[in-house]
């Protein structure tokens, strides 16, 4: 028997298994390390934290002479070490709502929704990796810029202890926090499905709805603020003052991405891809 | 096999596809024909469910293609619009798709090989051109081994070369028992590659036979005759099924008779003949017939919105 193979001919595949979530999520990482966007957005978030805790308490270090004692009194060591998160935030962020914008605007979500056409193992595929993998660089990340930063004041014996009470609390909690800022940014991402749209949505709940408070009667504001998702989440890097406590405010935070991902979750099955 | 029943999609007061009925079945290669806008591609994302009908449903194997566990070893598609992340390489997005069904990474190699793109499997695919994307949509495609392969507008932006190695595919792939359904609005290249061909305008169905089958029906018996007694061979056969087009002196074409009952006609009363051409109708010429009445109401249509919106006096 022969057998003449003319032209193309596409080879069997020997065996196919099936779509998994564990299989969804390996496909996620396969995609996000494979953007560029991603690892700049990554390592700006690891520069930024480790790189601003240095530069803070560089300058402040070499401007303490000049310090007033009533700044001095004011002074806690923690806070400029993680200045960074402030900015880190915004790349999380924004990488978050680019995770997913990106598939819509380059169409690759169609090539996504026909693989995985049961849909929501793709939204909680990207969920588990990228939430991962912040956690996996910015909890480092932090201790880090602690470290560096506690190591330069301590050339004026200003520098805080990892044991100080809540110390050890906050440098995980800005680990925590940049974890979970991502996973909301995907989840506004998911809702609008669009980049610009998405990192407007998650700039404007996060940095522009605050100040927007103020023109609410101070009662209101007072009542209302504590609870928008940055003030509480932001409690949980904080060691002092605050209306709720560190944890309470943290996981007032979690429910607004949760919240986020369950409202996009429900619109992935119900809309067209 | 493909199966939908009066599958309807309606966007806002848009109608794209409108109670559509028909089998795309396995061994063949079905062409799925329409002008553009009939509403091929919405079928297409119905079949595959990134719409939801409003109406009707369609299956892949007697299943709600997401009903399958390995949906893309059932079907294999290659949508008309880019589904391929610019910012990734043609192996990674292979890699990725290849994962989700936990597919090993040699098929990602031999998919590569299959389509030619070695040379460039690891850049970026935003800097690919229409034809190099194309390819890695078809490798997309095939991944999964499967055993329904749709394409829409495959050989769009693809060079000679390319079309032919498709168009071989394609075939070696029906061959092999499997579904193929390749869209396209080119008649000339369904004419080609497919074996039996559904047509559409504006959402329906308006035809849905084998290609042979809708030659026959669509072919008109056409006889171009040069005669410098043509007139007198018009006069002779003309009848009421029998029409005749003068061309130019001595040149008609008559319309409902074959080329044997022509030249018979004209042997018997000793007519001189120049030429006796039984006129070809291609499949472009069915194909151009049976949806110019679409495009044309179409273009009234439009030109009717046009006048109320803009409002001119009667």
């Amino acid at each position: 028997m022969t057998s003449t193979s003319i032209g193309p001919h596409l080879p069997r595949l020997a065996h196919s298994g099936r779509v998994t979530q564990l299989n969804v999520i390996r496909s996620e990482w396969t995609k996000l390390r494979s953007v560029r966007s991603t690892l700049w957005s990554l390592f700006c978030a690891v520069v930024f934290t480790i790189g601003i805790a240095g530069i803070a308490t560089a300058v402040i270090s070499h401007h303490w002479p000049q310090v007033s004692p009533g700044d001095r009194a004011d002074f806690h060591p923690l806070e400029p070490t993680l200045g960074g998160v402030q900015l880190a935030q915004l790349a999380i962020g924004v990488l978050g709502v680019l995770v997913i914008s990106g598939e819509y605007s380059t169409g690759m979500i169609r090539a996504s929704m026909s693989a995985a056409p049961k849909r929501l193992p793709v939204l909680w595929g990207k969920a588990v990796v990228y939430g991962l993998t912040t956690l996996v660089l910015m909890v480092p990340s932090a201790f880090a810029a602690f470290f560096v930063g506690q190591a330069i004041l301590s050339g004026r014996h200003i520098e805080a202890g990892i044991g100080d009470p809540g110390v050890a609390r906050a440098v995980l909690g800005a680990g925590l926090y940049l974890t979970v800022v991502g996973l909301f940014g995907l989840g506004l991402g998911a809702i609008v499905r669009n980049t610009a749209g998405g990192i407007a949505l998650f700039a404007g709940i996060m940095f522009v709805l605050p100040p927007l408070m103020n023109v609410l009667p101070s009662s209101w504001n007072n009542a209302a603020s504590p609870y928008l998702p940055l003030q509480a989440g932001e409690r949980i890097l904080q060691t002092t003052g605050g209306t709720l406590s560190p944890w309470t405010g943290f996981g007032i935070f979690c429910a607004y991405a949760a919240a986020a991902l369950a409202i996009a979750a429900w619109l992935l099955k119900k809309r067209d891809v | 096999m493909i199966e939908a029943r009066n599958l309807t999609k309606r966007y806002g007061d848009k109608l794209a596809v409108d109670d559509l009925s028909f089998t795309v079945e396995p061994g063949v290669v079905t062409g799925f024909l329409g002008p553009n806008g009939s509403g091929k591609s919405t079928t297409m994302r119905l079949i595959l469910g990134l719409d939801a009908p409003t109406g009707g449903d369609v299956t892949v194997a007697g299943k709600h293609y997401a009903d399958h566990p390995a949906p893309l070893h059932e079907v294999g598609a290659l949508l008309e619009a880019r589904s391929i992340h610019t910012g990734r390489s043609a192996y990674n997005h292979l890699l990725a798709l290849a994962q989700t069904h936990g597919i090993p990474r040699r098929r990602v190699d031999e998919l590569i090989e299959l389509v030619g793109l070695e040379s460039v499997a690891r850049k970026r695919a935003g800097q690919f051109s229409l034809g190099m994307g194309q390819r890695l949509g078809i490798a997309a495609a095939l991944i999964g081994d499967p055993d329904v392969v749709m394409l829409d507008e495959p050989v769009n932006g693809l060079d000679p070369d390319g079309i032919r190695w498709i168009r071989d595919l394609m075939k070696a792939l029906a061959a092999e028992g499997r579904t193929v359904f390749l869209s396209s609005h080119l008649m000339s290249e369904m004419a080609l590659t497919a074996d039996h061909l559904i047509v559409i305008g504006r959402g329906r169905l308006i035809a849905d036979a084998s290609v042979d089958e809708f030659l026959r029906r669509h072919s008109k018996k056409v006889v171009r005759v040069r005669s410098p007694q043509a007139d007198e061979l018009v006069a002779l056969v003309a009848g009421p099924d029998v029409t005749a087009s003068p061309l130019e002196p001595g040149l008609v074409e008559i319309d409902g008779l074959t080329a044997e009952q022509v030249g018979e006609a004209a042997a018997a009363n000793g007519f001189v003949l120049h030429e006796l051409t039984p006129q070809q109708v291609t499949l472009e010429d069915a194909f151009i017939d049976l949806t110019q009445g679409e495009l044309e109401f179409r273009a009234h249509a439009s030109l009717d919105s046009l006048a109320e919106k803009e409002d001119v006096p009667a």
